[in-house]
C-alpha cells in the first residue's frame, strides 16, 4: 500500500502535462520566496549576487528558448545583452531622464531595440547551419564589440557612457534592481514555458530533430527560427538594460563580453539543455559560485583558473544536465520499484527512494 | 598612394601566411574530429610565451627554439585531447567540445596570467627590427622568415597528410569516421595525433606571432575570433582554403587601413566573412553537403 501511494507523487512531474496542484503550490512558494528574499537577506553583497543570478536566469533561459529548442548553438548572445545595455543608456541620456523607478519602463523598450538588432543578425546567421552557425555568431559578436569601440555617436567609444544615478540609499539600492531582474527572469521563463507548450515549440523541436524533414512536413523553418531568435534577442536585451543601469556606466568590454556568451550556454547545459527548469537551475547554482570566485580571487589568474576548472568539472560530470540526469535516476528507481512491487522483498522500501522522489518533485516544479 | 597600397598588399600576403600557419591546426582538428578548438587562440599565445622564455632565460634563438616548442606543444595537444575531448559523450559532442576547449583556454590564460602578469611582451631578435630592401619595399626580415616558415610547414603538413601512412589514416577519418574505424583505423589514436599536430604547427605560428605582435595572456580572444573567421571563410576542414582565406582577409584588412581608416580595418576583417557567407554559406572551399545531425 505504502509503495503505491509514494508512486503517485513522483510519477506526476515526469508525465509533465499541465500543472498539478502540488506543483502550483510549490511554484507559488518559490516565486514568493524570490520576492521576499531581498527583504530577508538585506546584506548588499548578497542581494548583488542574487540580482546577477536572476539576470543570468533570464539570459540563460532566453538562450535555451532558441538554442536548446532548435539545436542551433548560438555563441553570440552578448550582442543582444550589449545592444540592450547601450540602447538603455542612449534612451536615458537622450530623453534626459533622472534616475529612479520610472526609468525601468525603458527596459522593455531597450529589449525591443535588441530584438530589432537580432533581426538582421538572425537573418544572416541562420543562412548557415551547425558549426558554421556557431562560428558566425561568434564572428558577429566580435563585429559588435568592435563597433562598440568605433561608433562614437552611439557608444562614446572606449570612454564609455554613464547612466542616471538612482536616488536610493545604499541599504535598499540593490532591492529595486533585484525586483526588476526578477520580473525579467520570470518573463523569460514564462516565455520559454509558453513556447514549449505551443505548436510553435513543437516546430522548434522538429527542427532540432531533423530540419530537412521538418521543412518537408510543412514547418516554415526559416520563419520559425528567426522569430525565436528575435524573441531571444528581446529577452536578453532586457537583461542587458538592467545590467547597464545597475553598473551606472557601460564600456564596450563589459557590454560585449565573450565569457557571457559561453556562461549562459554552460548554465543551460548544466541544468539540462532544452528543458525549462534546466537553465534556471543551472544559473541558480553556477552564477553564485562564479560571483564567489570573482570576490574570493580578485587578483591575477586564479579566478580564471578557478572558472575554467569549474567549467571542466561541470562538463565532465554533468554531460546531460541536472534535470535530465535526475529524471533518469528517478525513472530507473520507479521502474525498479514497479518491477519489484510483485516480489515480496519490496515491502520494506528504503528511505533513500523517497528523498530522490522529493528532489524530483522540486526539480519538476520549476519546469 | 600607389606605393602605400602595394605595400599594404605585400604586408597582407606576408602576415596572411603567418595567420594561415596559426589557423592550420584549427581547420585540421575540425576536419578530422568535427570539433571547434576554441583553445587554438591561447595555443598561439602559449607558444609565443614558450619561445619568449627559451630566448630570454636560455638565450635560444626563437627559430631554433621550435625544436623544443613544437614537440612540447604536440604533447599539450595530445594531453588535452586525451584528458578532455575524448571523454565527451557522442550526444551534443560538437557543442560540448566548444565549451570544453573554451574552459581549457580559460585555465591556460589563468596560468599564463599567474606566471607572466598581464604585461605586454614581444619576442626580440636581430631579424625582428632589421628590414631588407626588395623591389622598392622595406620588408622586415621576420615577416619574410615567418612567411617562409609558414610555406615550409604547410607544405610539410601537406606531404604528411598525403604521403604518409598516418596521414592516410587521418584523411580516411576526415572522409568517413565510421568507415575508417571499420577498416581498422584507431580513431582515438588518430584524434590524439591530429590534436598534437594541430598544436605543434601552432607552436611555429605562435613564435612568429610573438615576434611580430606584442602579446599578453588576453591576446587569445582576438586571435581565436580571427582564426575562426579564416577557417570558416576558407571552408571548415580545408587547409588550402585557410591559406587563401588568411591571405585574402589580411590583404583586405591592410588595404582598408590605407584606403579608409585603420580604425575600421579590423571590422572589415569580420565583415568580409559576413559578405562571403551571404553568397556562399559554406565558405570559399567548403563542401556543399550538410551532413545529417
Amino acid at each position: 500500500m505504502a509503495s503505491s501511494a509514494s508512486l503517485a507523487v513522483p510519477a506526476d512531474p515526469l508525465s509533465g502535462r499541465g500543472l498539478s496542484m502540488v506543483r502550483r503550490v510549490l511554484l507559488g512558494a518559490l516565486v514568493l520566496f524570490a520576492i521576499v528574499f531581498p527583504f530577508v537577506f538585506t546584506n548588499p553583497a548578497t542581494t548583488s549576487i542574487a540580482m546577477f543570478t536572476l539576470l543570468y536566469v533570464g539570459a540563460s533561459s532566453a538562450w535555451n528558448t532558441f538554442s536548446g529548442f532548435t539545436g542551433y548553438m548560438a555563441l553570440g548572445n552578448a550582442v543582444f545583452y550589449g545592444s540592450g545595455a547601450y540602447a538603455f543608456a542612449n534612451l536615458a541620456s537622450h530623453l534626459h531622464l533622472n534616475g529612479g523607478m520610472g526609468i525601468f519602463a525603458l527596459v522593455p523598450v531597450a529589449g525591443l531595440i535588441a530584438g530589432l538588432v537580432a533581426l538582421p543578425v538572425g537573418w544572416l546567421a541562420l543562412r548557415t547551419r551547425r558549426h558554421t552557425f556557431v562560428v558566425i555568431t561568434i564572428a558577429i559578436f566580435f563585429i559588435f564589440q568592435l563597433l562598440a569601440y568605433n561608433l562614437h555617436a552611439l557608444t562614446n567609444g572606449s570612454s564609455g557612457m554613464s547612466l542616471p544615478i538612482p536616488p536610493w540609499d545604499a541599504q535598499t539600492y540593490n532591492t529595486y534592481f533585484y525586483l526588476a531582474a526578477l520580473v525579467v527572469a520570470v518573463v523569460a521563463v514564462a516565455v520559454a514555458w509558453v513556447v514549449r507548450r505551443s505548436s510553435f515549440g513543437l516546430e522548434l523541436l522538429a527542427i532540432r530533430d531533423d530540419e530537412d524533414r521538418a521543412l518537408g512536413l510543412g514547418v516554415r523553418t526559416t520563419k520559425v527560427k528567426l522569430a525565436t531568435f528575435v524573441l531571444t534577442g528581446f529577452l536578453t536585451g532586457m537583461c542587458g538594460a538592467i545590467y547597464a543601469y545597475y553598473l551606472g556606466s557601460i564600456y564596450p568590454p563589459f557590454a560585449f563580453e565573450a565569457i557571457f556568451d559561453v556562461t549562459i550556454a554552460l548554465m543551460a547545459f548544466f541544468g539540462g539543455l532544452g528543458t525549462i527548469s534546466g537553465p534556471v537551475i543551472g544559473a541558480l547554482i553556477l552564477e553564485p559560485v562564479q560571483q564567489y570566485i570573482t570576490l574570493r580571487f580578485t587578483a591575477g589568474g586564479f579566478s580564471l583558473i578557478a572558472f575554467g576548472v569549474l567549467f571542466l568539472i561541470v562538463i565532465r560530470f554533468m554531460p546531460e544536465g541536472i534535470v535530465p540526469s535526475l529524471a533518469g535516476v528517478l525513472r530507473r528507481r520507479l521502474r525498479a520499484r514497479a518491477e519489484g512491487g510483485a516480489s515480496p522483498q519490496s515491502s520494506d522500501s528504503p528511505p533513500p527512494g523517497t528523498t530522490v522522489s522529493a528532489a524530483g518533485v522540486a526539480g519538476g516544479v520549476r519546469s | 598612394m600607389g606605393t602605400e597600397l602595394s605595400k599594404a598588399v605585400v604586408d597582407g600576403v606576408l602576415t596572411g601566411g603567418v595567420y594561415a600557419l596559426m589557423a592550420a591546426g584549427l581547420t585540421l582538428i575540425f576536419g578530422v574530429m568535427e570539433i571547434i578548438n576554441i583553445a587554438q587562440g591561447i595555443f598561439v599565445v602559449l607558444a609565443a610565451y614558450l619561445s619568449y622564455v627559451l630566448q630570454v632565460h636560455l638565450g635560444i634563438d626563437p627559430f631554433i627554439g621550435l625544436v623544443f616548442t613544437m614537440p612540447l606543444m604536440f604533447g599539450v595537444g595530445v594531453l588535452i585531447e586525451w584528458g578532455f575531448v575524448r571523454r565527451l559523450k557522442a550526444q551534443n559532442r560538437s557543442a560540448l567540445s566548444i565549451l570544453v576547449t573554451f574552459a581549457v583556454a580559460i585555465v591556460i590564460e589563468g596560468i599564463l596570467t599567474q606566471f607572466f602578469s598581464a604585461d605586454l611582451r614581444i619576442i626580440k631578435a636581430w631579424y625582428v627590427d632589421k628590414s631588407v630592401h626588395v623591389f622598392g619595399f622595406y620588408l622586415p626580415y621576420i615577416y619574410l622568415l615567418g612567411f617562409a616558415l609558414a610555406v615550409v610547414l604547410l607544405a610539410a603538413l601537406y606531404v604528411f597528410l598525403y604521403r604518409s601512412r598516418s596521414g592516410k589514416s587521418i584523411r580516411a577519418s576526415v572522409q568517413n569516421r565510421t568507415g575508417a574505424e571499420l577498416i581498422g583505423i584507431n580513431i582515438n589514436r588518430v584524434s590524439a595525433i591530429t590534436f598534437g599536430i594541430g598544436a605543434a604547427v601552432t607552436a611555429a605560428g605562435g613564435m612568429v606571432f610573438g615576434a611580430t605582435n606584442s602579446f599578453n595572456p588576453n591576446s587569445g580572444y582576438d586571435l581565436i575570433s580571427r582564426l575562426l573567421v579564416i577557417v570558416v571563410l576558407g571552408g571548415l576542414g580545408s587547409i588550402g582554403g585557410a591559406l587563401v582565406a588568411a591571405v585574402a582577409a589580411l590583404v583586405i584588412e591592410d588595404v582598408t587601413a590605407v584606403l579608409w581608416s585603420p580604425i575600421w580595418a579590423s571590422t572589415m576583417f569580420f565583415a568580409v566573412l559576413v559578405l562571403v557567407l551571404l553568397v556562399r554559406p559554406n565558405g570559399l572551399f567548403g563542401q556543399a553537403a550538410v551532413r545529417a545531425q
